[in-house]
């Protein structure tokens, strides 16, 4: 069993994890909201798609390199260079959503090293870096 | 209440008009300036217009948030071998939308559960780190891998998720007699209150080493099947690291939000990430979440909870029979 005490007052969470959840909170929704505009310029033609919206059956059913190959989409982060496109505007919002836990930690970071808990200074600047690492492309880039 | 109730039927009903209400007003439009190419497009395809199924999949992962909400279980584990198999898209683009969908629950979540210690961001990050890395290598190899034979695997996975779900009997406040050394070393500890008692719960963990050992799994299955692992965390840090179950199904929903960044990284790279698929499953089950949470109190959990069992032997034979190529 789980040690219980009595104390009738709620635990506060550290100064870290709350700064964490702060930026967290605002980073979600502001992705989600931007995605939310992103679809509505893409879907309603407002925005022009590089893959026409009609042909999109052609290619969901096929596997990532053939749609790759025929509609002639980039890889990595070549799609930064079709944000004037209705598909691809629609990424802005995911990158959102896909980076946010690297600035989470970065935000913390100085907070771990000023208060000398060496470890997790460590174990946050791994996780950036290996984020980092996965959001290069470098392990993504190019079809299969 | 009735407000506070009215409001919670109201935010995701208003989401789900505005995305219905743009494909109905823009879409046709659209379709009729390109029949010629869509009737190209529709040859040896489904029958149905190219709007239709991004309708149909806001719906079903509306739906789909509203079972996984009351069963228990992420939306990842039923929306990937679901809409692999009933949908006409690729396992490529699903398991990318999938991990999408995990991503933005976990991140939506995280805030709260954080703020209320009852995720706890000590014991998040040294397991965070390894299933990360471990997701990147899985998503690698999920994509480098056969489609047949990642539906294979994903059949055997989900069987197996199921028989899990039935035979599992979490504890909510495991016996810690003695913290372990690298628990211990790394402060691996906290307290949450429990709004049933007004007590204040403290917990640390033992079994440490092994529980991070077996995130070099959970991760590598995470980011080679597009699932959120959720099914795998809570047994792992509740069963074996002995923290309370609350700490552990809040701890496991925020880790999602990191060991899903990274595999979510590299099937965005390369290319797995189509908005018309993966925007309406997000939104579709986020809202169904909303409303699941609120329905919570009413449902039959026992009932429900059978139920996605069932869904998942039958999804994950599905995925079998895909994989045989039946």
């Amino acid at each position: 069993m789980a040690m219980r005490n009595s104390m009738d007052m709620s635990p506060a969470p550290s100064k870290e994890q709350m700064a964490y959840a702060d930026l967290l909170f605002y980073g979600c929704w502001a992705g989600l909201l931007v995605m939310l505009i992103t679809y509505t310029l893409y879907v309603s033609g407002i925005l022009p798609p590089h893959v026409p919206l009609e042909r999109m059956p052609e290619y969901w059913g096929e596997a990532v390199s053939t749609y790759l190959t025929k509609a002639q989409v980039p890889t990595g982060w070549g799609w930064t260079t079709l944000l004037d496109r209705g598909d691809f505007v629609n990424f802005v919002g995911v990158v959102l959503l896909a980076g946010l836990s690297i600035f989470c930690y970065l935000r913390i970071m100085p907070g771990l090293l000023a208060k000398k808990d060496r470890i997790y200074f460590i174990l946050a600047l791994l996780q950036v870096l290996v984020l980092m690492f996965a959001a290069s492309g470098i392990v993504g880039a190019g079809a299969h | 209440m009735k407000q506070r109730i009215t409001l919670a039927f109201l935010v995701p009903g208003i989401l789900l008009a505005m995305m219905i209400v743009t494909f109905i007003i823009y879409a046709p439009d659209s379709l009729a300036g390109a029949a010629e190419a869509n009737a190209a497009a529709m040859a040896g395809q489904s029958a149905l217009p190219w709007w239709a199924w991004p309708i149909i999949l806001l719906f079903f992962c509306f739906i789909l948030g509203i079972i996984a909400v009351m069963a228990g279980v992420g939306g990842g584990v039923l929306f990937v071998p679901l809409v692999s198999g009933f949908f006409p898209f690729h396992l490529d683009f699903v398991r990318g939308a999938g991990l999408l969908v995990a991503l933005a629950g976990a991140l939506a979540a995280g805030p709260g559960l954080l703020k209320r210690n009852l995720a706890s961001l000590r014991l998040v990050m040294p397991v965070a780190l390894i299933a990360s890395s471990c997701a990147v290598a899985g998503a690698v190899l999920g994509l480098a891998l056969p489609a047949n034979v990642v539906q294979l695997c994903l059949g055997g996975t989900i069987m197996f998720i199921a028989i899990l779900l039935l035979c599992s009997k979490n504890v909510a406040m495991p016996h810690v007699e003695k913290q372990d050394a690298l628990g211990l070393a790394l402060g691996i500890r906290g307290s949450y209150l429990e709004p049933s008692t007004q007590e204040v719960v403290e917990w640390k963990t033992h079994r440490t080493l092994p529980g991070l050992l077996l995130f070099i799994v959970i991760g590598i299955m995470a980011g080679m099947f597009g699932l959120g692992a959720g099914w795998a965390n809570v047994p792992v840090l509740n069963l074996l690291m002995g923290a309370p179950l609350k700490v552990a199904v809040g701890t496991s929903k925020f880790l999602l939000s990191i060991t899903d960044t990274s595999a979510a990284w590299v099937y965005l790279n390369k290319g797995c990430v189509l908005p018309i698929i993966a925007i309406p499953s997000i939104v579709g089950l986020m809202a169904g979440s909303f409303v699941g949470v609120r329905l919570l109190a009413k449902a039959k959990p026992k009932f429900i909870r059978y139920m996605v069992i069932g869904v998942l032997l039958f999804s994950g034979a599905k995925a079998l029979q895909k994989g045989l190529g039946m």
